[in-house]
């Protein structure tokens, strides 16, 4: 086993997925914890789809990935995060739309020049070696500075969580509170997708918050769970993909469903005593 | 300089007006209650004093260098899902965040006036418990002490004695009572309790179709309505 383990980290490419793989993954699961109480997974699901398309233009005319999907991804979390405020308009359509057109978009742009092939299926199920592009270490600066961003915002993050016409009528500028969330999270999924795939990255966002919602009664309680939670099951999944090679995203999503059913568990069973 | 001023001010959600014709002013240290049938607009009136629905005509607007940094406000209804993991202690500490100017964390002034608030309305014991698990009327204490800390010069109370035990609101009531006279703070209360809000109140508005009377309690009970309302004819 420490053999193995040791044979696993001479990579140091592995070292450095590890590295940005639970930074991203930590702060995916400290905002998924407002934007699951705010009803907004579904933004972070639209997201993680523009990001593929993003992606795929960005492969296809030779830029750098990152320069190109973090602002576009910046960008239509901010539109997102306006439909939905207008309930009237229909958000779920709207959002529905946006995302799976540029799904279809991010396809045939693929598909045009190189044809459907292994590009495709490592943005849409990730791909541990996207960590050992150049990108690695922007990578690594942006997600701690999600997570340094999150944490200085955390008061404000509850009061607009839990009530944001309080914290509207009281003086605090809770629609750039909103605003911040969204970009925050718009860089965390394209950092992510690279790793976790565009159909998985969601998944980084919902299942840790709501695993740690099962047991937990407060707001920092359930924020400290969900990103020491998910931390955990990104390690985890990693080995499991190294040792077993299974893909990456696919295997931290497993974990992340042992997980939550351990808690569900632990949950009935306190509530049967 | 009034506090706040309504000019002519028109109300409505999605173009269709509620209330109309509003035309007052609150000065610093008025104790205004709101009264009114269900539906009359009581709600929608604090929310436009509160700025979070825009008048559709007329203005309302704040004087006197009052900002939304300095106001207290209690919604009407308790409505979070049940399950939101937050703790008493965390709801009543969020009326702070207007105090903390750009400091990202609260600090022990902070803390202490939560915990002051929590012992006022009787919650200390409660403090490390689920929000969303307790009952109606200790929600509403939660609530009441969230908008005292938030309060610094104006405090907007949407119906804050509904749910309340009878030692509950008469507590309530000497507190508001004692915030406005003691400390100057100026207070806006909705309130169905005709026989308390005359007696606590400096003026009194009420709201129903299409008519608005404004003034003080000695006029109000004066008026049809405000007999109606405090049962003169029985
Ligand atoms: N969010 C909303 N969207 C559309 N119409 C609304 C909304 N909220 C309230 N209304 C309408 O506005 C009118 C006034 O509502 P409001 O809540 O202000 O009444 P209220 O005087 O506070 O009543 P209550 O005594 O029951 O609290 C009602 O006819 C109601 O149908
Ligand atoms: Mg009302």
């Amino acid at each position: 086993m420490i053999q193995a383990m040791t044979a696993m980290f001479s990579y140091s490419f592995m070292v450095r997925a590890l590295i940005v793989g639970v930074l991203v993954s930590v702060s995916a699961a400290l905002l998924g914890v407002s934007l699951v109480l705010k009803r907004y997974s579904m933004i972070g699901d639209g997201l993680s789809h523009v990001g593929f398309g993003a992606l795929s233009i960005a492969a296809v005319t030779g830029m750098a990935e990152l320069a190109v999907a973090i602002p576009v991804v910046v960008i239509a979390a901010v539109l997102l995060l306006r439909i939905s405020e207008n309930a009237h308009i229909k958000g779920d359509g709207a959002i529905a739309l946006i995302s799976t057109g540029s799904l279809a978009l991010g396809v045939m742009v693929i598909s045009t020049t190189t044809g459907v092939n292994t590009d495709i299926m490592n943005y849409l199920f990730g791909s541990i070696l996207a960590m050992s592009g150049p990108d690695a270490a922007l990578s690594l600066v942006l997600s701690a500075a999600v997570l340094i961003l999150f944490l200085l915002f955390y008061n404000r993050m509850f009061a607009v969580t839990f009530d944001e016409g309080f914290a509207r009528a009281t003086g605090s500028p809770a629609g750039s509170y909103n605003t911040l969330l969204a970009c925050l999270t718009a860089v965390i999924i394209v950092l992510g997708m690279r790793m976790m795939g565009a159909l998985l990255i969601s998944s980084l966002i919902i299942f840790p918050p709501l695993t740690a919602m099962r047991l937990c009664k407060t707001f920092k309680g359930t924020v400290i769970c969900s990103g020491m939670l998910s931390a955990v099951c990104f390690i985890i999944g990693m080995f499991i993909s190294f040792f077993f090679s299974t893909p990456t995203g696919a295997s931290v999503v497993a974990v992340n469903i042992a997980a939550f059913a351990v808690f569900s568990l632990i949950a009935h069973i306190k509530t049967l005593k | 300089m009034s506090l706040l001023t309504c000019e002519n001010a028109a109300l409505a959600y999605d173009g269709r007006v509620v209330i109309s014709g509003l035309d007052f002013s609150v000065e610093q240290g008025d104790l205004l209650c709101v009264t009114g049938e269900n539906g009359a607009g009581k709600s929608t009136l604090i929310k436009g004093l509160l700025g979070l629905i825009k008048p559709k005509s007329g203005h309302i607007y704040t004087g006197d260098g009052l900002m939304h940094k300095e106001i207290g406000y209690l919604p009407q209804q308790n409505k979070f899902h049940h399950d939101f993991p937050a703790s008493v202690e965390e709801v009543v500490l969020s009326g702070c965040l207007n105090s903390i100017g750009h400091r990202p964390f609260y600090k022990k002034a902070e803390k202490q006036r939560a915990a002051d608030n929590m012992v006022r309305l009787g919650i200390s014991s409660i403090a490390k418990q689920c929000y969303g698990q307790l009952s109606g009327g200790q929600q509403r204490r939660v609530l009441l002490a969230r908008a005292l800390c938030a309060t610094h010069r104006l405090l907007l109370l949407d119906e804050p004695a509904s749910g309340l035990d009878p030692i509950a609101t008469a507590e309530l009531y000497r507190i508001i009572s004692h915030l406005n006279r003691n400390d100057g703070i100026t207070v806006i209360m909705v309130s169905h309790d005709i026989p308390a809000a005359v007696s606590m109140a400096k003026h009194m508005l009420h709201l129903g179709n299409g008519a608005i009377f404004y003034g003080t309690p000695e006029e109000y009970k004066a008026t049809s309505s405000g007999s109606a309302f405090l049962g003169g004819g029985a």
